[in-house]
């Protein structure tokens, strides 16, 4: 029998709370989007390094975008935002463009609903702080999916044949990789250094540094997602420099972990449970037909 | 992409965000389940067997054996069903089993697989004793009573536990219209639970017996109807999701088969085809109850407007302060 603890025990180490003995540093990404160039490099490194298929190849007309969202067979994911604003130069007459990519991943959540909902266990919290998805144990009951406050998790369903067809699937954050003492694929293609892969205290500091030096330079809409652990997933493991609203990248922009709130679920259930009982002793006791 | 880009074709009516600039292309922000209608239908049987086990289990203890019977039966039927249910609706069926590896409090999923697991063989005991009658007498046809009557009481005791915790594997998601209907959804199945189990019991047992069946109806179908409206005004911008088309066709459905169900249960007294027939409507009322909660949360899920908006206003509110 295995149980996650981590949230019973409350602990900022989710690798600690998950019962790992003086663990390795809890390690992550920041993507600085304000150098993204929207190369898609770290989509097709992703793809290669971990053996995903092919997902449809169709073009959308969401700018550069042809991939969509992350899910099961797509673990980065380039978005391309075009944006209408004020030339230099033109009088405050909107015909400038600003384009916005940011490549997306899985946030390798301190409070990671997907591991917490998983009924199999299949769902692992590594050494490392990660969350993986074990292949073998999966038995694609698809709870996950829906738990994710970032819809980054999903079954794959195709190509027919593909061995992990059924299954939930989602960025593993190399840990056969990391395991290794490398650095995520994503993270190693990336010309810009627009993902960075370090241990999550190191990333944390240099995000700050980079938005206060953003902001300095007069960039006012420079901003981090993901990067206090007092939010409702705990801190992420991935965080971003966004410079925009993180609801414009198809971020949420608050997100909790559902799991926070199911003691209350649990404790009005148990009402219900009673209220059950307490009915169905009423029609019993109320009379003699 | 999410394979197929599934989501993005069952958006809320075609209807777009009001700003659609603070959306990415209108995409929905989480995924939507990936549950086929095996799930609704394990949310209905579930219910089905919970609600019947109750009855069954007074009807034993009074001594009504016709409801009992009936109760019995419909229930293993019911359990069967959501097994299959359950199983078919993974993604890999052959390992369910390993759902049983683990015990985890923070999976609704987990708890209800072990619900399940404590109930079942409860309540198939309990309907395996009812065919003595058919079998040749003898020391098993003589024990059976005893233990059905053991089995069906704790296949009762269970019952609640599994006609209540489907709202919270629900709840206990990402999607908006299920998550911020926590409260209420507990509520709206332990009603729409008692009100099916009642319809079984309508149907199967003779006029002199349904007396319970009737008041069960009644209650089970008042809080049905009670805890669904508020679903469908009081939970703000999420009542939006239950009142969109396709769930509010369902729900208005379900609101007057529940009450025409009640209504026939009262009045049929003296008519067991009357009963009947409002039994039927309340189990059908049950069935539309779970349909439409279902795809309100597909609604919610497809539009990011429901994920959006209220983490945007609860930003603000905290920057305000
Ligand atoms: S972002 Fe989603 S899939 Fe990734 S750890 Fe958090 S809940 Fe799990």
């Amino acid at each position: 029998m295995i149980t996650e603890r981590s949230r019973l025990l409350g602990s900022l180490d989710p690798a600690a709370g998950s019962g790992y003995v003086e663990p390795p540093p809890r390690v992550g990404f920041f993507t600085d989007t304000s150098i993204c160039i929207g190369c898609k490099a770290c989509e097709v490194a992703c793809k290669e390094w971990n053996g995903i298929p092919q997902d449809g190849i169709e073009l959308t007309g969401m700018s550069y975008d042809n991939s969509v969202g992350l899910g099961a067979s797509t673990w980065r994911h380039v978005a391309f935002i075009e944006q209408r604003v004020a030339a230099p130069g033109a009088g405050g007459d909107e015909t400038g463009v600003r384009w916005l990519m940011s490549s997306d991943v899985c946030k390798h959540c301190t409070s990671a609903a997907c591991l917490d909902v998983c009924p199999t266990g299949s769902l692992l919290r590594t050494e490392l702080g990660t969350v993986v998805v074990q292949d073998d144990i999966c038995n694609g009951c698809g709870y996950c999916i829906p738990a994710c406050p970032y819809g980054v998790i999903d079954q794959r369903r195709s190509p027919d044949g593909d061995r992990n067809v059924g299954l939930a699937q989602k960025c593993t954050l190399c840990y056969d990789r990391t395991g290794a003492g490398l650095e995520p694929a994503c993270a190693k293609a990336c010309p810009t250094d627009s993902i960075q892969f370090g241990s999550l205290d190191e990333l944390r500091k240099r995000a700050a540094g980079r938005v206060g030096a953003l902001r300095a330079a007069g960039v006012a809409d420079a901003r981090l997602y993901g990067e206090d652990p007092a939010d409702g997933v705990g801190g992420a493991g991935s965080l971003f420099l966004l410079l925009d609203d993180p609801e414009v990248y198809g971020l949420p922009p608050d997100p909790v972990c559902t799991t926070r709130d199911l003691p209350a679920m649990w404790r009005r259930a148990a009402v219900a449970a009673a209220t059950m009982a307490a009915v169905t002793a009423f029609a019993f006791l109320g009379s003699r037909s | 992409m999410t394979d197929e880009a599934r989501a993005s074709d069952s958006g809320a009516a075609g209807e777009p965000a009001p700003d659609a600039s603070r959306s990415y292309y209108g995409r929905p922000v989480i995924k939507a389940p990936v549950w086929k209608h095996d799930i609704t239908a394990y949310l209905f049987t579930g219910g089905l067997a919970a609600g019947s086990s109750l009855l069954a289990a007074g009807a034993d203890l009074t001594g009504r054996h016709e409801l009992r019977r009936g109760c019995r039966l419909a229930s293993l039927a019911a359990l069967s069903a959501s097994t299959w249910f359950l199983i078919h609706d993974l993604g890999r069926p052959s390992r369910f089993a390993n759902m049983l590896r683990v015990f985890k409090p923070t999976s609704p999923m987990s708890m209800g697989t072990w619900i399940l697991a404590a109930y079942g063989p409860m309540a198939g005991l309990a309907a395996a004793s009812e065919v003595t009658g058919v079998l040749p007498a003898g020391v098993a046809s003589r024990a059976l009573p005893g233990v059905g009557r053991a089995a069906g009481v704790a296949a009762a005791g269970l019952a609640p536990l599994l006609g209540t915790y489907t709202a919270v594997l629900l709840a206990d998601t990402a999607v908006p219209a299920w998550h911020d209907a926590g409260r209420h959804l507990p509520f709206v199945f332990a009603g729409s639970a008692l009100a099916s189990g009642a319809g079984v019991g309508l149907l199967a047992a003779p006029l002199g017996q349904v007396g319970p069946a009737r008041r069960m109806a009644v209650a089970g179908a008042a809080a049905e109807l009670a805890a669904t409206s508020v679903l469908e005004h009081r939970l703000g911008l999420q009542s939006e999701a239950y009142r969109s088309a396709a769930p509010a066709r369902f729900l208005r459905l379900a609101r007057g088969l529940a009450a025409a169900g009640a209504v026939a249960a009262v009045t049929g007294r003296r008519s067991r085809v009357l009963s009947a027939l409002g039994g039927a409507a309340l189990l059908a009322g049950s069935i539309c109850t779970r349909c439409g909660v279902y795809q309100a949360g597909l609604v919610s899920a497809a539009d990011p407007r429901f994920t959006v908006l209220p983490q945007r206003q609860r930003l603000d509110a905290g920057q305000a302060r």
